[in-house]
Parts: C-alpha cells; sequence; structure tokens
C-alpha cells in the first residue's frame, strides 16, 4: 500500500498548474462567457504539452498514460476553471476512438461525450460526440447531429441537447465499454470539482483576511473561521477519494463503479459546500457578476450536477451495499 | 501508487485474522465499569501474551515492530472481529508514544512493558474544574521536595476516564507560578495508591462509572516520574495530544465495523425504515470509506518520512462527528425501540452516548476548528 503520487506525476501536475495560471486566468474564463468559441485559448498550449492527448497510445500522437496519470491535471483543469471540454475529450472520449481520429490526440480535432448523461458540453464546437444508446457507445460526427443549446448558469460551461440517429457503423463499444465511459466522466468531473473547491477555499481564506469590519479582518471571526474549516473538512476527505477513484479506473477494479460514485458525491458536496461559505464569506461583493467568485461558484453549480449528483451516485452507491443480490437464484 | 497490500502486509492481516476470530471474547460488560474493567484486562492480557497488545512497539515491549501500516490493518480487523474499545488506550496511545518520544530509557523500560502487560493501567490528568479546552489555565501545582528528590503536588483533576479502576495518572502540574501560563507546567505521573491521592468515581452520562475526580494533597512524585524537562511540560503535553486527535487513537477499522453493523441493521428493518434513512446508511458507509483512504493518505505521507502538523485537527473532527452520524441513523432505523438499555439493540444507544463524548473530549470541536483556520487555513488570530 502506497498511497500517493509519484515525483513525475506531481512534476506534471505542477508544469499544468503553472501553464494554466499564464493561458488560463480569470479574465480569460470571463471571455469565455462571451466570446464567439467560448475557448480560453488554453487549448493549444495543453495540446503541446500532452495533456490534451495524454491518454491516447504514442502510436496515434499521445502520451500512452491512464486515468490515474490524468487526475492531477483534471484537478489543475478544474482550479483554473478552464472552459474546454477536456473531460470529456480526453478522459472520456480519446481511450475509445484516438485511434480512428486522427488529429484527435493532438487536439486539433476537438470530442465531446456525453455517454450515460444527457447534456453535451461544447457540442457545437466540436468535430465528433461520444455518445450511448441502449448500453452500447457510438462515435457520431456533430454534422450529423442535430444541437439545440441550453443556456446554462455558468456561461462558460456550454451545453447542448443532441439529436442524432445510431447506427451499426457508429457503434464503438460494448455496454462494458459505455460504463467505463461513463465512470470515466464522473471520475474527471469529480477532480474538476475538488479543484474547483480548491480555488473557492484559497481565494475565499485570501479576502477573509483581507477584508476588514469593526477595524479586523472578518477571517478573525470565529463564526466566519469555523465555516471555512468545514470546507477545508470536505475537500480534506474527498480528495483521497478522487485519487482512490482514478486508480480503480486505471487498473479495472471490480468496484470501480462504487469508488467512482463515492468519489463524485464527496466532490460534488465539497464543492457546492465551498460555493456556499465563499458567497457566504465575501458577502455583497461576492453577489455580483463583476466579480469572480461566481465564475467558480456556478462552475461548482454545473459540474456538481454533472455527470450523475450527489445524490445519484449515494443511490448507485447504495443499489451495491446495502441490497442483497441472489444471481446464484 | 500501489493500492494494494504487500504478500507480507496480507500474511500480517490473515494472521491476525486468525487468532483474533479464534479468541475475541463475546458479551463482555463495558469496560467502564469495575467489573467490567477487570474483565476487559483479562482480554487484553491475552493480547499481550500473544503478542497483538502493541504491535507496533519494540519487541523488547512486547510490540512486533509493526509499520503503521500493518498497525491500520491490525486495527481493521481487530474492530471487523467484534473486539471492544480498548480500556488501556489512554497508556498505550496517549502516553506512549510520549514516553518513546521524550521519556528517558530508565522510564521506558520501567513503564512501558507493564503497560503492554495491562498490569499497570493509566489515565489522563489533563481537566480540572476551572480548565477544560483552555488547558494552559490549570492551577493544580507541584511543589519541590528536596529531602525527598521529588516534588509535592496539590490540586484536583476531573472528568478522568476510568480514573476510578487505573493505577497511575499523567498529567501537567504547575511548577513555576510566576511563569508565562503555557511556561511553568511540568509532565508528572502520578501514583494513584499514593498518599495524599483520593479518586472518587464519578457517574457518566450512560450510567456507568466512567468518570473519576482526583484531588492531591501533597501527593510526592519522585524525580524519576518526571517525563520531560521541568516546566517544560506544556511541549510534552503536546506530543500526546496529536496522538490524541490524530490517527493513533481512532484508527479507520472502528469506523469500518460501526458502518457495516449499521448496514447489517438497516437490512433488518429496512422493510419499516423511512426510505430516507437509505440515504443516511449510504452516507455514513462513505464517509467511513473517506476516513480510511484520508488515513492511508497520511500514513503514506508518515511513512515517507512527513509528519503530523494541524491537520490532525481535521481528522479529530471528522471521525467524531462521523461517529455521531452513524449512531443517530441506526437510532432512527430502531424507532422506538431506541430507547431501550436493555436486549439485542442496547448497544447502539450505549453507542450513541458515547460518541457524544467525542465532539468535547481531545480539545471539542470547536476549538479543532479554530485549529484548522488558524493553523491549516492561515486566517488571523484574534
Amino acid at each position: 500500500m502506497r498511497f500517493s503520487f509519484t515525483d513525475d506525476q506531481l512534476a506534471f501536475r505542477d508544469a499544468v498548474r503553472d501553464l494554466l495560471a499564464k493561458e488560463c486566468p480569470p479574465e480569460r474564463v470571463r471571455a469565455a462567457w462571451t466570446s464567439d468559441d467560448g475557448r480560453s485559448g488554453a487549448w493549444p498550449a495543453l495540446a503541446e504539452m500532452g495533456v490534451v492527448g495524454i491518454t491516447a497510445p504514442e502510436a496515434a500522437g499521445g502520451l500512452g498514460l491512464d486515468d490515474l496519470d490524468l487526475v492531477l491535471l483534471l484537478e489543475e483543469t478544474g482550479r483554473a476553471a478552464l472552459p474546454e471540454p477536456i473531460v470529456e475529450h480526453s478522459a472520456v472520449a480519446l481511450p475509445f476512438v484516438a485511434e480512428q481520429l486522427p488529429g484527435a490526440a493532438t487536439g486539433d480535432v476537438l470530442l465531446s461525450a456525453a455517454p450515460g448523461t444527457g447534456l453535451v458540453p461544447y457540442a457545437a464546437d466540436t468535430d465528433a460526440l461520444l455518445l450511448e444508446r441502449d448500453g452500447r457507445l457510438h462515435l457520431v460526427r456533430t454534422a450529423d447531429a442535430t444541437l439545440t443549446p441550453r443556456p446554462s448558469v455558468d456561461g462558460a460551461h456550454r451545453v447542448y441537447d443532441v439529436e442524432w440517429r445510431a447506427t451499426a457503423a457508429t457503434t464503438v463499444g460494448d455496454p462494458a465499454d459505455a460504463a467505463l465511459a461513463f465512470d470515466r466522466g464522473a471520475l474527471g468531473t469529480a477532480a474538476q470539482l475538488v479543484g474547483v473547491a480548491q480555488h473557492l477555499l484559497d481565494t475565499t481564506v485570501e479576502y477573509a483576511g483581507q477584508r476588514e469590519q469593526f477595524g479586523v479582518p472578518i477571517g478573525s471571526f470565529q463564526a466566519v473561521k469555523h465555516h471555512l474549516a468545514n470546507v477545508a473538512l470536505a475537500l480534506e476527505f474527498a480528495r483521497p477519494l478522487v485519487y482512490r477513484a482514478a486508480y480503480s479506473v486505471a487498473r479495472g477494479d471490480p468496484d470501480r463503479a462504487v469508488h467512482v460514485s463515492t468519489a463524485k458525491a464527496h466532490a460534488s458536496d465539497a464543492a457546492a459546500l465551498a460555493a456556499r461559505v465563499g458567497l457566504q464569506v465575501h458577502g455583497a461583493i461576492g453577489y455580483t457578476t463583476e466579480y469572480d467568485l461566481h465564475l467558480w461558484m456556478k462552475r461548482a453549480w454545473a459540474l456538481a450536477g454533472a455527470w450523475g449528483d450527489a445524490a445519484w451516485h449515494r443511490a448507485r452507491v447504495g443499489r451495491a451495499i446495502l441490497d442483497v443480490h441472489t444471481e446464484e437464484q | 501508487m500501489d493500492l494494494t497490500f504487500t504478500e507480507d502486509e496480507e500474511a500480517f492481516r490473515a494472521e491476525a485474522r486468525a487468532w483474533l476470530e479464534a479468541h475475541v471474547p463475546r458479551g463482555l460488560p463495558s469496560g467502564d465499569t469495575r467489573e467490567g474493567f477487570a474483565r476487559h484486562l483479562e482480554w487484553e492480557r491475552a493480547l499481550f501474551d500473544a503478542r497483538w497488545a502493541v504491535v507496533s512497539w519494540p519487541v523488547e515491549y512486547g510490540g512486533r515492530e509493526a509499520s503503521l501500516m500493518e498497525w491500520l490493518i491490525f486495527e481493521e480487523e481487530y474492530y471487523r472481529a467484534g473486539a471492544p474499545q480498548r480500556v488501556t488506550q489512554n497508556g498505550i496511545f496517549l502516553l506512549a508514544p510520549t514516553l518513546f518520544e521524550l521519556g528517558t530509557k530508565e522510564q521506558q523500560d520501567r513503564i512501558l512493558p507493564r503497560m503492554a502487560a495491562g498490569e499497570e493501567t493509566w489515565c489522563q490528568g489533563w481537566s480540572e474544574p476551572n480548565a477544560g479546552s483552555d488547558l494552559a489555565g490549570i492551577s493544580s501545582r507541584a511543589v519541590r521536595d528536596d529531602a525527598a528528590g521529588g516534588w509535592r503536588l496539590t490540586g484536583q483533576k476531573t472528568w478522568t476516564t476510568r480514573g476510578a479502576f487505573c493505577d497511575r495518572l499523567f498529567g501537567l502540574f504547575r511548577t513555576d507560578p510566576e511563569a508565562e501560563r503555557h511556561r511553568g507546567l511540568t509532565y508528572f505521573l502520578v501514583d494513584l495508591r499514593a498518599d495524599g491521592v483520593t479518586v472518587r468515581p464519578v457517574e457518566r452520562l450512560d450510567g456507568d462509572e466512567g468518570f473519576a475526580e482526583v484531588f492531591l494533597e501533597d501527593a510526592f512524585v519522585p524525580d524519576a516520574d518526571v517525563l520531560g524537562e521541568v516546566n517544560e511540560g506544556w511541549r510534552v503535553a503536546m506530543a500526546t495530544t496529536g496522538s490524541e486527535r490524530g490517527l493513533t487513537l481512532r484508527s479507520p477499522g472502528r469506523f469500518m465495523a460501526t458502518a457495516a453493523r449499521l448496514i447489517d441493521l438497516y437490512r433488518e428493518k429496512a422493510d419499516a425504515a423511512d426510505p430516507t434513512l437509505r440515504d443516511a446508511v449510504v452516507r455514513g458507509w462513505m464517509d467511513a470509506e473517506a476516513y480510511r483512504w484520508q488515513t492511508f493518505w497520511t500514513v503514506t505521507r508518515m511513512m515517507e518520512g512527513g509528519r503530523t502538523g494541524p491537520e490532525s485537527s481535521l481528522v479529530k473532527l471528522f471521525w467524531s462527528e462521523l461517529d455521531v452520524r452513524l449512531h443517530a441513523t441506526a437510532l432512527s432505523l430502531l424507532g422506538e425501540r431506541a430507547e431501550l438499555v436493555d436486549g439485542p439493540d442496547a448497544a447502539w444507544m450505549k453507542g450513541w452516548q458515547f460518541s457524544l463524548s467525542g465532539p468535547i473530549y481531545a480539545g471539542t470541536n470547536e476549538i479543532q476548528r479554530n485549529v484548522v483556520a488558524e493553523r491549516v487555513l492561515g486566517l488571523p488570530r484574534r
């Protein structure tokens, strides 16, 4: 039992953090709300670094790495509130289609995915979509689908309802593949939620240390301290669950679904709490859209519900641990 | 990252499981009564004879030199087998780590083997009537007795768990009344049978005589029973509270076992239970998992040379509030019969009352949240 990351994995994480600080600062996230393509502009740099194609085989232009190598990087994309659909592209779709879609590993071909879920992030901007019907995975050309934009509370989380036709030619995976694709989406989103929550906590702690009322920083009041301690508590215990789930997905653990659901439920709850406390501690300034807090708060709301919300995932865990399974009968 | 256990770890687990399954006693009375305490000590001596009492300790003191990971494995198996919480825990989990770190070789050789064997039992002497969360506010004092080669202790300790049954007490006493309040304290190891010591049992919330008040009047403690340097008691005591709040006392095994029993209870009562309780049961199980994996995460860091700091306050907050939630859910499943303190399910009411002490002792959870805010997050002190 050695529950830690390698020096290489941590160094890659640090490099991605530095890159996103430069290529996806808050003003880019804000601009993505109103720009034509809704992008931060960090995608080419992420592709250059190998992040976008990380899960594609080396022969297909990727790094040939797995979910465990990716999880810390996705956490960073959450911390930066990266708008581009990196979970859908790199974590969900690429492992299944990298070889048949040249250009996907380098990020030149953009993918989105929503197997087992409904709304498809960034669909209009993509070349192809990985979707599920009747338990099978399908790869659909975006040009062959009908897209309806559904405005989100998070203006940088562009989502679509998609109508599409499944054919034998679009089929790329069986039910086991579809289940794995879904778990990868939930896991990647859980990792992003941890990053979102960490950013909300960090910025709120910073604000509480500076903002003065009654002649002292508001962070010196116990009522405020305890709110923030609760966020630290939720994050401290959500994060290892996300890493454990990443390991289970990468290694094909038979209890993968339970591990992913436990992680997603805790990550969703931690991010929702970080958003709630973040707003309360900021007070009225956090209630404006001029201030950046709302960009992360709304990302937390959007992602907390994406790929199954906390209640959905707890119900899935409940079926696994509470119901008596009687397949032998 | 490798989340599988090594062959050695698996072999260790199998050996512990086999022994525990064959030897764990059934139906022991509460260890917080005089009769129950004696029965529990028999069990703890059986553990010691089989070298399971203090697995992480050196062999010369009765241990197996188990790694932290093996200790966690042992604890999982211990509670999985339905074994009771240790009545020797304040000695082996709180005093012993301090002795290993700051005690003299003479103290270690004299005290640790008898502690491990359950021949000499220890209680903690922190709280006083006017010093609870504010530990540095203690007023019990120790006065130098050069002629006798030691100290004379006078004052009162209170809420002393199992104080009425234990042989000795470790605690803080003021040796320099002129010093700033965190200084001038000294850590003493006190014989509760000594002249000048009076112990009065106090009935706890659950009806057991698990608490005691300890009155000291010129009670003599020899120099050999000063732990650490004179007037350095605060630093010595902090080494122990780190253990108390952190993982050494509250291994995940205990909460995993409680969650597993809760699932059994749910399956028994599910047909009649309110559907919302299903979600509460799942939350309890998932939180126990979260506690387990956070512990593995922390232990890996410690085995790679890290130390725990104020993060141990996060750990204390989590397990203590988890324990309350697990028991509250069980009581809801039991419905009107939850109040019964006799019968097959009475352990839940007993456990519920015990769980309510968790957010209070070892530094209340309000204090812990302050510690997290100030020392983990860096928010300003007042």
